[in-house]
C-alpha cells in the first residue's frame, strides 16, 4: 500500500468497513499494515497449511513477498488475506476470481469448499494439479503457466490516476497565441498583401491576342510549373516524361513518410534523406528554369540574352 | 468632465458614445467575453486565453503554442501564407466572376474590358494572377520546409499526404484558371499541358476527353474548366485544408524544435 495518499486509504477503508460491517479504524489500520488482517484473527488457519504465519500483533505485517496480487499471475501458494491486505481487493473477490479461473481452465475449484471466504489464508495454488490440492499447495511449486490466450484480470479498488492518464504533462516552454502568434501572422499577411498590391499596380497580367485554333505560337509552352515536365519531354518518350515521371513523382512524394523510417529530425542524422530530396528539388528547379528561359522557337536551346525571352506568366 | 464653460466636450461625447455602444446588448452579443473589443478588456493571462478560446480562431489555433513555433524562422509563415493567399484569391476571384462569362468569344472580351471598363478591374485581375503564381510557389516552399524539418515523421505522416493532395489541387486550380482569359497564351499553354495527360497508358484518351470535354479544346472546355476552377476545385481544396489544419493540431501542434 506504499505511496497511497492517506485520504484515499481512508476512503477505501470507510467503504470496506461499511460493506463488511466493521469498524473504520480497524480496517484502516489493517490497510496500512499496522494491524494483522481481521480475518486471520477470526478464523485460524486450517490444519492443512503448514505456516499460517499470523503476524505478531505489534509489528507491522511484512509485505507478502513478491506481491502476486497486482500482477494477475497466479503465484505459488497464495495467502488470500495477505494478498487482500496488500492489494486492497476484498477476499471474497479474490476467491471468486480464483474459482472462476479454475473453472475456465477445467480444473477443480481449489479445495476450499464450504470454507467461508475468509477462512483460507494460504489458499492452494489454484492451478496446481487436481489431486494434490491442499498438500502440494504449501510447497513452493513452480509457478503454474497461464495458458496462452487466457487473459487474467483483477479488480483493483484504488487506481492511481497516473496509471490511466498523464495528468500532468511535462512542462513546455509555451507562449500565448494572442498576442504573440497572431501579431506575427497579421504582419505577415499585411506585408504580403501590400507587396502583391504594389506589384500588381506596376506589372500587368499578360493578355495576348484572341485564342486562335489555327495559329499555334512558336514555341508553345505550358504554365511554368509544368515546364520542367515539358523540358523532360525533349529527352524522353512522352509516355515516360508526360505520364510515368509525374505519376511516380506525386506518389513518390506522398509515400516519403512511410519509406523514411529514421525517427530523428536532426539534420546531421538525415544526411541521405536531405541529399536525395535536395537533388530532386534542385533538378526540378534547373529543368523549370531551363525550360522557361533557355528554350526558344521549336523548343530549341536559346540564350535569353541573345535571342530574347520566350516565356509568359 | 466638463470643460471651462460647463459644457460637455466633443471628445468626451465621443468617448461616452463609444462606451454606450460597447456596453450595449448588441455589441456584447457579438464580441464574446475576453474579446479585446469588449468593454473592460484588460491584458491579463486569463484574457489572453479567452481571446482565442472565445473566438472562431479557436478552430485554427490553440491558446498557447510552443515558443519556437512563433519564431518566424521556423515556419517562415509558409503554411499560413498558403492559406492566406487562398483566401485572397477567393476574394479577388469573386470580384472577377461579376465581370466574366465563360463563353467564346465573350470570355476574352470580358477580360479585355476589365482593363478599360471596370473600376480597379485590371488591378484585381493582376492580383489574382500574381497571387496564384505566388501561391504555387509558396505551397511548394512550404512542402520543402516541412521536409527539411522532418515534420512528416510520425505522427504527422498522414498530414504530409494530405499536403501532397493540396499541392496537386493547387496546381490544378492554377492550371484550370490559366485557360479562362481565352487568349493565345491560355489556349496553347493548356493545349501543351493537357496533351501530356493524353499520353497516359490505356486511359489516356479518356482522361484527356473528360478533362477538355472533347477530343480537342473547344469553347465547351472553357465552361467545364470554369466550373472546375470556381466551384469544384475550391470546394475540394477547402475540405482538404480543413483536414490539414485539424491534423496539425491533433498531431500535437507544429513539430520541432529540431
Ligand atoms: C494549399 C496548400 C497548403 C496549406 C494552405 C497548408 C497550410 C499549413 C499550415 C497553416 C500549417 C501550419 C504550420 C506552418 O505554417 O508551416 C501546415 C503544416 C503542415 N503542412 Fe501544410 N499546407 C499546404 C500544403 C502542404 C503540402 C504541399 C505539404 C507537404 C507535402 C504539407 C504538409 C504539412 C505538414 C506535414 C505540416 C505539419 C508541419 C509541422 O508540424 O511542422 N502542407 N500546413
Amino acid at each position: 500500500m506504499a505511496g497511497l495518499p492517506d485520504h484515499l486509504l481512508r476512503r477505501s477503508a470507510e467503504a470496506r468497513a461499511k460493506a463488511e460491517g466493521r469498524d473504520v479504524e480497524e480496517v484502516l489500520a489493517e490497510l496500512k499494515g499496522e494491524a494483522p488482517p481481521a480475518p486471520q484473527q477470526e478464523a485460524p488457519a486450517p490444519a492443512a497449511t503448514p505456516e499460517p504465519a499470523p503476524a505478531p500483533p505489534t509489528a507491522p505485517e511484512p509485505a507478502p513477498a513478491p506481491a502476486p496480487a497486482v500482477s494477475g499471475a497466479a503465484g505459488p501458494a497464495r495467502d488470500l488475506n495477505a494478498e487482500s491486505a496488500s492489494s486492497g481487493v476484498p477476499v471474497p473477490l479474490l476467491q471468486r476470481a480464483m474459482e472462476g479461473r479454475a473453472r475456465k481452465e477445467g480444473k477443480p475449484v481449489p479445495a476450499m469448499a464450504g470454507a467461508p471466504a475468509a477462512a483460507a489464508p494460504a489458499a492452494p495454488s489454484q492451478v496446481a494439479p487436481a489431486a494434490a490440492a491442499p498438500a502440494a499447495a504449501a510447497a513452493p511449486a513452480a509457478p503454474p503457466a497461464i495458458p496462452e490466450g487466457v487473459t487474467t484480470q483483477r479488480l483493483l479498488t484504488v487506481v492511481k490516476a497516473g496509471a490511466i492518464q498523464q495528468v500532468k504533462s511535462s512542462p513546455q516552454d509555451k507562449v500565448n497565441v494572442w498576442p504573440h502568434l497572431l501579431a506575427i501572422e497579421f504582419v505577415a499577411l499585411m506585408v504580403v498583401t501590400a507587396g502583391l498590391i504594389v506589384f500588381s499596380v506596376f506589372v500587368d497580367a499578360p493578355l495576348l491576342e484572341f485564342a486562335n485554333f489555327n495559329e499555334q505560337p512558336n514555341p508553345s509552352k505550358a504554365p511554368w510549373y509544368f515546364l520542367g515536365l515539358q523540358e523532360l519531354l525533349s529527352y524522353f518518350d512522352p509516355q515516360v516524361a508526360g505520364v510515368i515521371i509525374p505519376t511516380f513523382g506525386v506518389i513518390g512524394l506522398a509515400v516519403i513518410p512511410y519509406i523514411d523510417k529514421n525517427p530523428s529530425v536532426k539534420p546531421s542524422d538525415r544526411k541521405l534523406a536531405i541529399m536525395v530530396f535536395s537533388f530532386f528539388l534542385f533538378a526540378s528547379a534547373v529543368l523549370t528554369i531551363y525550360g522557361s528561359f533557355f528554350r526558344g522557337p521549336g523548343f530549341n536551346f536559346s540564350f535569353p540574352w541573345t535571342d530574347g525571352i520566350f516565356f509568359d506568366f | 468632465m466638463a470643460n471651462g464653460n460647463g459644457r460637455v466636450g466633443l471628445r468626451e461625447r465621443i468617448s461616452q458614445a463609444g462606451d454606450h455602444i460597447r456596453t450595449s446588448q448588441v455589441w456584447s452579443s457579438i464580441f464574446r467575453p475576453g474579446s479585446p473589443f469588449r468593454a473592460g478588456y484588460t491584458d491579463s493571462p486569463r484574457n489572453r486565453s479567452y481571446v482565442i478560446m472565445n473566438n472562431v480562431l479557436y478552430h485554427l489555433h490553440p491558446v498557447k503554442v510552443k515558443r519556437h513555433a512563433v519564431r518566424l524562422s521556423y515556419t517562415l509563415c509558409l503554411g499560413g501564407l498558403s492559406f492566406f493567399l487562398f483566401i485572397l484569391l477567393t476574394i479577388t476571384g469573386i470580384f472577377l466572376m461579376f465581370y466574366y462569362r465563360p463563353t467564346s468569344p465573350q470570355a476574352y472580351l470580358d477580360i479585355q474590358a476589365l482593363a478599360t471598363d471596370v473600376a480597379f478591374g485590371q488591378l484585381v485581375r493582376n492580383m489574382h494572377r500574381w497571387g496564384a503564381h505566388l501561391m504555387v510557389l509558396v505551397v511548394f516552399l512550404h512542402m520543402a520546409r516541412v521536409f527539411y524539418h522532418g515534420a512528416y515523421k510520425p505522427p504527422r505522416e498522414f498530414n504530409w499526404v494530405v499536403g501532397i493532395v493540396l499541392l496537386t489541387l493547387t496546381l490544378l486550380l492554377s492550371f484550370t484558371g490559366y485557360l479562362l482569359p481565352w487568349d493565345q497564351l491560355a489556349l496553347w499553354a493548356v493545349t501543351v499541358g493537357s496533351n501530356m495527360g493524353a499520353y497516359a497508358p490505356v486511359i489516356g484518351d479518356q482522361v484527356s476527353f473528360a478533362l477538355i470535354g472533347g477530343v480537342q479544346i473547344t469553347p465547351d472546355t472553357l465552361l467545364r474548366w470554369y466550373v472546375l476552377h470556381v466551384l469544384f476545385l475550391p470546394f475540394i481544396t477547402v475540405v482538404f485544408m480543413a483536414v490539414h489544419f485539424w491534423r496539425v493540431r491533433k498531431d500535437g501542434g507544429i513539430s520541432g524544435p529540431l
